[in-house]
């Protein structure tokens, strides 16, 4: 938050982790990346409807989501393509990650310093990161055309030619190996791997995006390249601009910034998700004094037709704070885990449903038993009226914090534009959120959780 | 990890030009009411900042600050346990709570016709907490849990931990936050009921609240649901200060990780010490900040620049100054080596670059830059209002008034090549400094990831 991370996580401690869902993201470098899209579980929408969104369909096939507001000078942009993790060609895990992570390394004569010295001298903030579905790359800076014309150069520049200096990737390769030695120490990360590998299998969701050690060290710069040059275009683009413009300067604004790409092609589908159809067990013997637990299944694509019901009832069993069942038992009843929770990740293919908790490790068998015991209950019986209710409230009385800044409007146009939402998708939510029926719940989960054919993954415990 | 290589910024931007849409006032019971108005959406953000946090608790029952957070949220007469949560997020609310080494805040996020649902709950815990020794039993549980969590399974936290042991000898600022384990086994519900009784008077306590609201209302609702409460005295901690370090103090940790780790940290002063007639003059702390930034504030800034990119000695370093808190703190500095080259390397180059800022001025260039990102994160920063209102109580909680935001700007660009030199030479010296070095162990199987007494570290 401000100021301090290192610190503040050591002298700063909360009652609640962050909500499930952010800090996901694969942080390829730069400002805030960690924190863009994954809004994904919890996209709430506004009171009584959506701010006016502009859309246009650039001659490179790039489309262009603009939202006005004035109250300050400044505007943030945000870049997808359809390049995240599960772009990786076969042995080449993380290479949508690299491919991110340089793209400020150089363009044209200028290296990484010089871009750098440039844009923070302008104020401006880069950011470039990827999920297992998206590239975004980011750019804020104040309105002052001053300010902002320079910066929307470079910016340009940076999509559309960067150089991959030979020199730079060397580096960002070692740094990348680094980054996952540190995976293998913490029981967390090597659960969530885990999770991803047991649930996925060969599917191109299933691989760590920061890529392994092996598929590192084949990376080459040819393949940065190729992987650019397929992958960041415009028919494969998508640009969200938010702030202090006008529609005739964003309309400039977006040619500027995408509209030199060349048009390409749209990547391919990726494939369906296979259902489960036996339960998985993986056990990894770790020396922590915490065992780290992680359950679920393939859960839902974005647009899926059950996403409301799924989303509210997810609300009630493992996604309200500390008002959810999972949370009543496993914390507040016996104080088993400091976080315990569960989402859906709507991705463009079958996302995960996710269950998680930590706890001591004599505790594990006890905790893992009840939440079980919480999911299958919730998918046998559904919710009560009452907890539907509350749901209800809780998710239509949000709105309006979903939507209370630019970043966070820009965050939501990038899901809407990314998966191609209806444009009226937050005009329609409380609509939406509000038709659901505990009938709908109680039969989506029947139908699409199976507590008895999960994945399980637990890491700790050591013996 | 300081992975975030404009944090710096976000607190030198606490400063923001407000005043105009800021008022506040202190009821008669000492509760002091900051409101700031930012109609951009219809919300509005509600934060209670208790002016109690690690630095005042005695040896023994570290962590109490942490654990009564914890409890507050267990019911009054009232409200029984966890409807304080179950309210809020029936309208719509999100909230959560924190605890440092300085404060406990509590916050609520509501559309803005609910505000009065927040005072009405704030208010009722901050005189009537039930704190049952049964939900005690429970919630310590929990937070034994979090410590596991946050602290026991995570290298890097141990080391930081064992880390502040050694920098701080005296002041407090030597526990950590969530307590020392064994403190959290022996704690009882007898001494939260104590803590509680004598930290949550309202003269020790701020409302702030931004948002969509107009002042005058605002301060009306606080005094209906607030200004009832008696106002009562309370006891503050003695203040501890920190003797004078002489010379550098190391500490090893060996536990069991893949990666080294190397923290460093000088003993600085904050705006609270500066300019009150002592030897800290009143710009230092903003020298500090600017320094802050001429080493490692952006991509561009020197650390990023030689360290990584250059001469490829550190995988990742990240650099933390506050100078907004209750008493003088540490300017430092983390980094991962890269590999193939060892964390005694990139010490002396840290150290090397230390030693240039001291001898060579920062460049025009770099000094503009510094500014011209204060200049933008000042306007980044009033894109959230949960954030402006943080940026008040942390003032407010550390005894600073916020309204030193309207010239901060200004005071930050007066800051000159030779006032950074002289805060480097000044504070970033051997006898100011502690460095912590994360010695990995293999993790093996049957081994317990615990840190082991070794050195100065530990204090148990």
């Amino acid at each position: 938050m401000f100021g301090n991370t290192l610190v503040r996580a050591q002298r700063e401690t909360a009652r609640l982790p962050l909500p499930p869902g952010e800090g996901m993201r694969v942080r390829a470098k730069g400002l805030r990346t960690w924190l863009l899209a994954l809004c994904l579980i919890a996209f709430i929408p506004q009171v009584e409807a959506g701010p006016k969104i502009h859309h246009w369909t650039l001659d490179n096939g790039a489309r262009v989501y603009f939202v006005e507001t004035h109250e300050l000078p400044m505007l943030q942009i945000r870049a997808v393509f359809d390049a995240g993790a599960s772009r990786d060609p076969a042995n080449r895990a993380g290479l949508a990650r690299l491919t991110s992570a340089m793209l400020d390394e150089g363009t044209g004569d200028l290296t990484a310093d010089d871009i750098a010295s440039q844009l923070e001298g302008l104020g401006a903030e880069f950011g470039a990161g990827i999920d297992r579905d998206m590239a975004t790359v980011d750019l804020r800076s104040l309105s002052d055309s001053a300010l902002l014309d320079p910066a929307l150069e470079l910016f340009s520049k940076i999509l559309a030619a960067p150089s991959f200096p030979a020199a730079s990737l060397e580096r960002q390769r070692a740094q990348a190996l680094v980054a996952l030695q540190k995976d293998m120490q913490s029981p967390g990360a090597i659960a969530d791997k885990a999770f991803y590998r047991e649930l996925y299998g060969d599917h191109p969701y299933a691989h760590d995006p920061q890529g392994d050690e092996s598929s590192l060290k084949t990376i080459t710069r040819e393949n940065l390249l190729a992987y650019h040059r397929s992958y960041y275009v415009g028919a494969n683009a998508w640009l969200v601009i938010v702030g202090d413009a006008s529609k005739r300067q964003a309309r400039k604004i977006a040619e500027r910034v995408v509209g030199h790409l060349p048009a390409g092609h749209a990547a391919l589908p990726i494939p369906l998700v296979r259902a489960l159809y036996a339960p998985r067990q993986k056990q990894v013997a770790f020396p922590a004094t915490q065992t780290h637990i992680i359950l679920g299944q393939p859960g839902m694509r974005r647009g899926d037709p059950d996403y409301f019901p799924l989303y509210v009832g997810n609300y009630i069993l493992g996604g309200g704070g500390l008002v959810s069942r999972l949370s009543m038992e496993v914390r507040e009843k016996r104080g088993l885990s400091y976080s315990v929770y569960s989402y859906f990740l709507p991705l463009r293919k079958a996302g995960p449903l996710i269950v998680g908790l930590q706890t001591k490790n004599t505790q594990r068998d006890q905790a893992l038993k009840l939440v079980r015991q919480v999911i299958s209950d919730f998918v046998a019986k559904g919710p009560t009226e009452q907890e539907l209710g509350a749901a209800k409230k809780h998710i239509t009385g949000s709105f309006p914090l979903r939507l209370d800044s630019n970043g966070k409007i820009a965050e939501n146009l990038a899901v809407i534009a990314f998966y191609g939402l209806p444009l009226t998708y937050l005009d329609d939510f409380i609509s939406r959120i509000e038709a659901v029926t505990a009938g709908q719940i109680r039969n989506a989960f029947r139908q699409r959780v199976h507590p008895d054919q999960m994945v399980t993954v637990i890491v700790g415990g050591g013996r | 990890m300081f992975d975030n290589k404009f944090s710096w910024l976000l607190l030198l931007s606490l400063w923001l030009p407000a005043c105009s849409q800021t008022q506040e006032t202190t009821l008669a019971n000492g509760l002091r009411v900051i409101v700031k108005q930012d109609h951009r959406s219809p919300v509005v953000v509600s934060q209670i900042w208790y002016r109690v946090g690690s630095q005042d608790e005695p040896e023994g029952i570290t962590g109490i600050s942490h654990v009564l957070e914890h409890m507050m949220f267990k019911g009054t007469a009232r409200h029984g346990p966890n409807e304080f949560s179950r309210i809020i997020a029936e309208n719509g609310g999100r909230e959560n709570a924190f605890t440092s080494s300085d404060y406990t805040a509590y916050f609520q996020q509501l559309e803005k016709s609910r505000l009065p649902i927040s005072f009405e709950l704030e208010a009722d815990r901050l005189q009537n907490l039930t704190l049952a020794d049964e939900d005690f039993r429970k919630e310590i549980k929990v937070v034994m849990e979090e410590r596991r969590w946050r602290t026991e399974d995570q290298p890097e936290a141990i080391v930081q931990e064992k880390f502040m042991t050694t920098a701080f000898q005296a002041h407090p600022y030597r526990h950590p936050v969530i307590g020392w384990m064994a403190d959290l086994e022996s704690m009882t519900a007898k001494e939260l009921r104590d803590w509680y009784g004598r930290w949550y008077a309202p003269a020790n306590a701020i409302l702030v609240v931004v948002g969509d609201v107009e002042p005058k209302e605002v301060i009306a609702q606080a005094q209906k649901y607030f200004g009832q409460i008696s106002a009562r005295s309370f006891e503050k901690a003695k203040e501890v200060e920190e003797p004078e370090q002489k010379s550098e103090r190391r500490l090893r940790v060996a536990v069991p990780a893949e990666v080294p780790y190397l923290l460093m940290g000088y003993h600085v002063p904050v705006h609270a010490s500066a300019g009150r007639g002592g030897d800290v003059a009143e710009w230092e702390p903003y020298a500090l900040s600017v320094l802050t930034g001429v080493l490692d504030g952006g991509q561009a800034a020197r650390f990023e620049r030689e360290l990584v990119r250059e001469k490829k000695l550190a995988a990742s370093i990240g650099t933390d100054y506050s100078a907004v808190a209750r008493s003088p703190g540490l300017l430092m500095i983390e980094a991962t080596p890269a590999n193939g080259h060892t964390v005694a390397e990139l010490e002396q180059a840290i150290r090397a670059q230390i030693e240039r800022i001291k001898k060579e001025p920062a460049t025009d260039e770099e000094l503009k830059r510094v500014k011209a990102q204060v200049v933008a994160s000042n306007v980044f920063s009033r894109d959230s209002v949960f954030y402006q209102a943080m940026q008040i109580g942390r003032l407010a909680a550390a005894g600073l008034d916020w309204r030193m935001i309207d010239d901060y700007p200004d005071k930050l660009k007066a800051v000159t090549a030779e006032q950074v030199q002289t805060v480097a030479r000044k504070y970033l010296v051997d006898a100011r400094l502690t460095v912590a070095v994360l010695d990995p162990q293999p993790i093996g199987k049957g081994q317990r990831r615990m840190p082991r007494p070794r050195g100065g570290g530990d204090v148990r």
